[in-house]
């Protein structure tokens, strides 16, 4: 009995280890944010639409809003357009979006092609502000509390499946009541 | 032959060379500063590529971030402030050597723990071994009485 009880032992630590990587293996290859519950990254730039307007981080304070990084060289935006079309057909969060390391004409050419789900968009032509948001592909999209925290984040193409599961149940109660 | 061979292996350790030096061209000002770039430029992780360091990706996150480290080092930052500025925004995966911290605390504690298991087992052992050995050199019983 006694002969048996390390080696037993040590294979249920093992399988115990081995259990915790087989439950986290969906999440490989994305990397969790370090961002999230801590403040959003404060930004003030210019406005992809209107010229004379800045798009600043302090206007959004008191508002939940949604995040996305975007470009129109990014195929998986492409993917995620209509959906973000839907969200802002709901009407339950705003949208901000963040064209990343794009060419303004192109990105207004796309939007009028597909049409504009986003209620402002900030343009980062060099990227800096990316940086900051910790983005390394897009698409990615944050929620952001009416405390200015970042709630959430959603790596890779949004889909109708990901908002109902992952966006909707994070809002407060009224707001999502309106979806 | 050996000599053909030779050459093809020079040939491309030199092509190997240019393409290295393609992907980031940038020179500091000082040597001391460059060699700070290029040791911090190594040791953090593209994110798009995983498996390279910024130093070596041609992709443009890799471009960018090798811009921040370099304006941070010309404003006079230490190295730790790269640091800790890129993990704050991407996470201890951007490091290629973690750092140790409460959650991998027994990531790096673990391999001296079993060296000591280990280490007691075997004092243990010897210890076992040479009691036994005075016992085995008594004469025994019938050699005394002849």
């Amino acid at each position: 009995m006694n002969r048996f009880a390390l080696p037993l032992g040590l294979f249920a630590l093992l399988a115990v280890v081995l259990a915790i990587g087989i439950k986290h293996s969906p999440d490989k290859g994305t990397i969790a944010s370090p961002l999230i519950g801590k403040a959003a990254p404060e930004f003030s730039l210019p406005s992809l639409t209107d010229a004379s307007r800045i798009v600043k981080s302090s206007d959004l304070r008191g508002r939940w809003y949604v995040f996305n990084v975007w470009g129109t060289w990014c195929g998986g935006c492409r993917l995620e357009h209509n959906v973000l079309l839907q969200m802002r057909h709901a009407d339950v969060v705003p949208i901000i979006g963040l064209d990343w390391r794009d060419n303004d004409a192109e990105a207004l050419s796309l939007l009028s092609q597909l049409g504009n789900p986003y209620e402002l968009i900030a343009v980062d032509h060099d990227g800096r502000e990316a940086i900051d948001w910790g983005v390394y592909g897009a698409p990615e999209t944050f929620l952001v509390n009416d405390q200015g925290v970042v709630v959430y984040k959603y790596i890779g193409p949004l889909t109708q499946e990901a908002w109902e599961r992952e966006f909707l149940p994070r809002l407060p109660a009224k707001q999502a009541e309106k979806s | 032959m050996m000599r053909g061979c030779l050459i093809a292996l020079l040939v491309s350790l030199v092509l190997c060379a240019t393409a290295a030096y393609a992907v980031d061209p940038t020179q500091m000002p000082t040597p001391a500063l460059q060699a700070r770039y290029l040791s911090l430029t190594h040791e953090l992780r593209c994110m798009q590529c995983q498996n390279e360091a910024i130093a070596d990706s041609p992709v443009d996150l890799a471009a960018d971030l090798r811009r921040q480290v370099r304006d941070m080092l010309l404003a006079g930052r230490t190295d730790d402030d790269v640091r800790n500025f890129m993990v704050a925004r991407y996470g201890e995966f951007i490091l290629f050597r973690p750092r140790m911290s409460m959650r991998n605390l027994w990531l790096w504690l673990t391999p001296g723990l079993l060296l000591g298991v280990g280490a007691l087992v075997a004092v243990r052992i010897v210890q076992q071994r040479s009691r036994l050995v005075p016992q085995d050199n008594e004469p025994l019983e019938e050699d005394i009485r002849s």
